[in-house]
């Protein structure tokens, strides 16, 4: 394995240096049915799922097939993709704020076709590499974040848990019986990379101990002053501990204040939070960022815990199955999850689900709780 | 034969939904073939050890990446996130194992000429592993080692004419919706601005100087298809001022059963002919609109652009031509002080090159927060913190009933003394008329 230079001089950083140039223009990149025809669509339609037409004031149409993907991948998986783009579309493709590949054809005609080649290619494994679908009201791809694969902070994985659920709503995927479209998200930890706060399902990742204390490096490591004003609940303090002979530097942790967020230790590495029993997942659900009918909505906690149960996830995805179920049986068509737990009442959204109302789901987070409390007598037995 | 035995991934190679494991393992093949005879860069077997370390995580139900560490290309404080692994005796191949953010094209169309580029590129001198995409918005190259940080910005600059994303407290990289490029319902050109905005910040976005992250997205339509509205400290979100386009002979087409509502959303389920006063009027949250005579009638003045009229019936009703955006500020993850929403901050404003409008609402909001905010406070808890009048009077707005759902439930008003004709006055003067 030699050492290969790309014509860049360690000696010389600035020598033919090039920089604030930014991304590639996205015109660049426009299939020539998108290029034309931009600014000018009429309408669409979603054939079947996976299957969207776009007609232009033009009378030209663009046909879309949109499959699901692991927002993981490798290039032997991207290079695939290519082929397939590069037999069929002539070379263009798109991805999608979730996570799916859009494949795009000017003609009906090569619409088929390309479906056809796409379902027939399996990973050794036996799964579908491309799937048909998320289109509609159904269940699109889940957004996600790292997890165990590539991060230092998460409390559960993320591609993992995200598989298993994806397997248990596949034929969500690829239908429209929903009510209307339902959103699931996964972040590893509450920094939420993912942003997970606002969709019909969250799944969450969540730390319960406080942090562990390595007291030895902790004033070598870290910036005591930036980790304990990097707790919003103020329940770091400094202090001197005894080691051995020496008496260190270090902080001490009001354990009963803390949330568990993990702020501390993103600015100090002395820190560490992560606990196999500890950590697990909090289940979301109702949020939503479309302003269609309701306005925008925050997701709230209706699982406080779930334990990680690598490499499958159970109790997770049993949970939200149950929750999907649930949805498709009690909605009106357009309504999402939010819209619908708010018509038949946050109470029977837990007698619907079958899940257990616990002391954890009464918000205690400074203001925003009060408005979370019922403040009126109408409420449902 | 795999270098480590991965019994718990293994199991997830089942199951319909297209497998990560198994894409990790035929990379993990490829690499081991190595066919084209590539002189990789970062060890040959970096991807088995990758499945091996993920492995011993679904052991301990714990991740074993270590805390950050500070890696970067000369010149830029973001871009490259440092990650090294806790057990590199047992698994060389990711010892170091950096991440790369790679600003992504707008709405993420490619060529296949330009990917399997990158592809080449990042088999040679990474582990080929990449995010399709980063939550953010970027390509993300996960994994590669420190000297070849520099080779691959070198390689990238020069050979692709493409830079990186952000990472860190600086703007991320800023991302959009597809717009009008494909979808009729996007009242702006939101690759072009999200385009001219990226080019116009490149020193935001690469040299960190702000308090805390910041981030752009453009929503087209107030659909919000890249959720602007929820994790944006500025969120774009297209709208329109005039009337909603009414194609009569169209309503009576969905009315007709004609046409599918909703674009065919709908098909997996017998929901009955479709009703249009119970699934469009009944539903409009203003009720502004009502289906009389045969014909759709919609009081303009009254509608809030939710959008689910002309979702349903997409090829009768269409956004109206005075187009531009609303500009939405503060939205947020939870951390630190709870989730926050983005708040409207300027109702309507044009969306059109060179877009100086826009960014005389950007720069004054970014003089403000440099100045006033904390290390790591966001936006939205700064205007939390000192209050949305203080936006306004930052950024020179005028206050209008729009931006609020309903005025304030207590009379606590911070009065300026110049609003009461001055504090000082004379206890004297005041004795004179109120005994002791």
């Amino acid at each position: 394995m030699a050492f290969i230079s790309s014509g860049y001089n360690p000696d010389k950083p600035m020598e033919n240096r090039i920089t604030d140039i930014g991304p590639q223009k996205y015109d660049k990149f426009y299939p020539p049915v998108i290029a034309k025809n931009k600014g000018k669509w009429l309408y669409h339609e979603i054939i079947k799922p996976g299957v969207l037409v776009h007609v232009a004031e033009s009378g030209d149409e663009c046909y879309t097939v949109r499959v699901g993907g692991a927002r993981l991948m490798t290039v032997t998986h991207i290079r695939e993709i290519c082929e397939i783009a590069d037999k069929h579309c002539d070379g263009h493709l798109r991805f999608t704020t979730r996570n799916n590949i859009e494949f795009m054809v000017d003609s009906k005609d090569k619409v088929e076709p390309l479906i056809q080649d796409l379902e027939s290619r399996k990973f050794e494994g036996g799964s579908y590499k491309f799937p048909v679908g998320g289109t509609g009201a159904g269940v699109t791809n889940i957004i996600h974040t790292q997890g165990w694969i590539h991060c230092h902070t998460p409390a559960t994985d993320a591609s993992g848990p995200v598989k298993a659920t994806m397997d248990v709503l596949f034929d969500d995927f690829k239908d429209h019986r929903l009510p209307a479209q339902l959103r699931v998200s996964l972040a590893c930890c509450l920094n939420m990379c993912g942003a997970v706060h606002c969709s019909d399902i969250a799944i969450l990742g969540y730390h319960r101990k406080p942090p562990l204390l390595d007291h030895e490096y902790l004033d070598k490591m870290c910036e005591i002053p930036l980790a304990i004003a990097a707790c919003p609940t103020a329940a770091i303090k400094p202090a001197k501990v005894k080691f051995g002979e020496a008496e260190l530097k270090s902080v001490a942790v009001n354990n009963d204040r803390c949330m568990f967020c993990g702020n501390c230790y993103t600015m100090c590495p002395s820190m560490p939070l992560a606990d196999q029993e500890g950590d697990g997942i909090v289940i979301m659900v109702g949020g939503k960022v479309s302003n269609r009918i309701s306005t925008p909505k925050f997701s709230k906690v209706v699982v406080a815990f779930i334990p990680n149960e690598p490499p499958r996830w159970e109790s997770t995805t049993a949970c939200i199955k149950k929750i999907v179920e649930a949805y498709s049986a009690g909605a009106n068509k357009y309504e999402r999850v939010g819209d619908w737990a708010e018509r038949i009442g946050w109470e029977r959204f837990f007698d619907k689900t079958e899940l257990e109302f616990t002391h954890h789901l009464i918000d205690d987070f400074r203001d925003p709780a009060y408005y979370t409390w019922r403040q009126s007598t109408q409420f449902k037995f | 034969m795999a270098k480590h035995a991965t019994p718990l991934l293994d199991q997830l190679e089942s199951g319909p939904w297209p497998s990560f494991v198994s894409d990790l393992k035929q990379e993990a093949a490829s690499r081991a073939k190595n066919e084209k005879n590539v002189e990789f860069q970062v060890p040959q077997d970096c991807v088995e050890d990758l499945l091996g370390v993920l492995e011993l995580s679904y052991k301990h139900g714990v991740t074993h990446w270590k805390h950050g560490g500070i890696v970067g290309v000369f010149g830029y404080g973001g871009g490259v996130i440092g990650r090294y692994c806790d057990q590199p005796e047992t698994f060389p191949g990711v010892a170091h194992f950096h991440t790369m953010r790679i600003n992504q094209p707008g709405a993420k169309y490619y060529t296949t000429e330009f990917l399997k580029k990158l592809c080449d590129l990042w088999e040679f001198r990474g582990s080929g592993v990449t995010n399709m995409h980063g939550s953010t918005g970027d390509i993300i190259f996960i994994g590669t080692s420190t000297p070849q940080l520099e080779e691959i910005f070198y390689e990238l600059t020069h050979n692709f004419n493409q830079d990186l994303g952000g990472s860190g407290s600086n703007l991320r990289t800023p991302s959009d919706c597809i717009g009008s490029s494909r979808c009729e319902y996007s009242c702006y050109d939101t690759q072009a601005i999200c385009y001219a905005l990226t080019q116009e910040y490149q020193d935001e976005l690469h040299r960190p100087a702000f308090p805390y992250k910041f981030k752009f997205k453009f929503d087209g339509c107030p659909n919000c298809c890249v959720a602007s509205i929820a994790r944006a400290d500025i969120s774009f979100v297209g709208t329109w001022k005039d009337d909603i386009k009414i194609d009569q002979e169209a309503v009576a087409g969905y009315v007709g059963g004609e046409f599918a509502p909703n674009g065919g959303a709908h098909s997996g389920r017998d929901w009955g002919k479709f009703d249009i006063d119970k699934e469009v009027c009944d539903l409009c949250p203003t009720k502004c609109m009502k289906y009389e005579g045969g014909k759709l009638l919609i009081n303009n003045k009254e509608c809030t652009r939710c959008m689910h009229c002309i979702n349903v019936m997409p090829r009768a009703l269409h956004i109206g031509d005075d187009r531009g955006c609303s500009m939405l500020v503060g939205a947020k993850a939870p951390i630190l002080d709870g989730a926050q929403m983005g708040s409207l901050l300027v109702p309507f404003i044009k969306v059109e090159e060179p877009y100086d409008e826009i960014k005389e609402v950007i720069e004054a909001i970014w003089d403000w927060w440099m100045e006033e905010g904390k290390n790591r406070e966001r936006l939205g808890e700064l205007i939390k913190r000192q209050g949305f009048q203080k936006l306004l009077e930052m950024t020179n707005i005028k206050p209008v009933p729009q931006h609020v759902q309903e005025p304030r439930h207590n009379p606590y008003i911070f009065w300026k003394e110049d609003e009461v004709g001055g504090w000082d006055r004379d206890i004297n003067e005041f004795r004179e008329k109120h005994q002791r």
